[in-house]
């Protein structure tokens, strides 16, 4: 058994402007000093058996055909713990 | 003669299946319902994708849709040249497909924008707007809330250049880059657009106007042409 993680981000060029709007947030609750914020989706990914590379090679062809629009998306692949 | 025969996909959370039929009747063409767990284009000579939120636009709008049965055979038949328009929801799932470039992505405002919109028809070539003049100003009702269109510098460039922008707002709702409203493919047999032709067929229930009709009339010519 092993956990494999999946971020995906807006690639930096595409507005984010639920990430805006959380940084306008942050001020009038006490928080000071963040100059941005930007959103995105995180996959935890539960795998029958170990992270190997041809799992992994799995999880970033499920990355690359749903979990993300690579037109407007970049991911991360990472083996948790 | 039989009628032409335009099919109208309900996926689960679709919404304006229904608006969609009755436009296609209006013009005298026959709608065909298509189910999105049927492997079955049921022989129609075009298709309308319509607006909703098809799986709860679960992930991404569009997302799951395009992975459904029925877009195995959606896909390929629209790269043969069927005739397909999107609008709305069906815009999103045209462009997951990639049978369109680009993303729609949440509205710069991140309000869900409802209103009537003031578009032109940029291009007259397609297979869905060839009923209207060139440059022609048009009133649709938009309602969305990820309407705002995305794509990278090269692509909008390709899009301008050879003349792929379909229709144009004209007082962007949503942050759309280049106030873009909808595009067509390079063949201009598929055309995706965010505003709502079907909900302005009638002026009994309200609608801005009668515009719509024009991208129904527009492939029953084209139909009945062939």
């Amino acid at each position: 058994m092993a956990r494999v993680i999946v971020d995906v981000m807006l690639k930096p060029e595409i507005l984010d402007p639920q990430g805006q709007a959380i940084a306008r947030a942050l001020p009038r609750l006490g928080f000071s000093g963040v100059s941005e914020v930007r959103q995105g989706k995180r996959f935890e990914i539960e795998l029958d058996g170990p992270a190997d590379e041809t799992a992994l090679a799995e999880v970033r062809k499920m990355a690359e055909t749903l979990l993300a629009n690579t037109v407007i998306e970049d991911y991360t692949v990472r083996v948790e713990g | 003669m039989s009628a032409a025969r335009v099919g109208v996909v309900t996926f689960p959370g679709t919404l304006d299946d229904q608006d969609a039929a009755r436009a296609v009747h209006l013009v005298g063409a026959q709608a065909v319902p298509l189910w999105h767990a049927d492997h079955d284009l049921k022989g129609v000579d075009a298709v309308f994708l319509p607006g909703g939120f098809s799986y709860g636009d679960y992930l991404r709008c569009g997302a799951i849709s395009r992975f459904a049965p029925l877009m195995d055979e959606l896909i390929p038949a629209a790269r043969a040249g069927l005739p397909v328009l999107g609008t709305c929801n069906g815009f999103q799932i045209l462009c997951e497909a990639h049978l369109l470039p680009g993303a729609l992505t949440r509205n710069a405002s991140l309000h869900y924008v409802c209103r009537d919109q003031r578009v032109r028809v940029e291009q007259n070539d397609t297979a869905w707007t060839s009923a209207f003049g060139q440059g022609q100003e048009i009133v649709l009702p938009v309602k969305h809330g990820e309407g705002r269109y995305v794509a990278s510098a090269d692509t909008i460039a390709e899009l301008e250049a050879t003349g792929r922008v379909v229709v144009r707002y004209i007082g962007n709702p949503n942050g759309s880059m280049n106030d873009i409203a909808g595009i067509t493919n390079e063949a201009g047999n598929v055309v995706g657009l965010m505003p709502h032709p079907e909900h302005a067929v009638e002026e009994l229930v309200g609608a801005p106007s009668t515009d719509g009709l024009g991208f129904f009339t527009s492939i029953l010519k084209k139909l009945v042409n062939a």
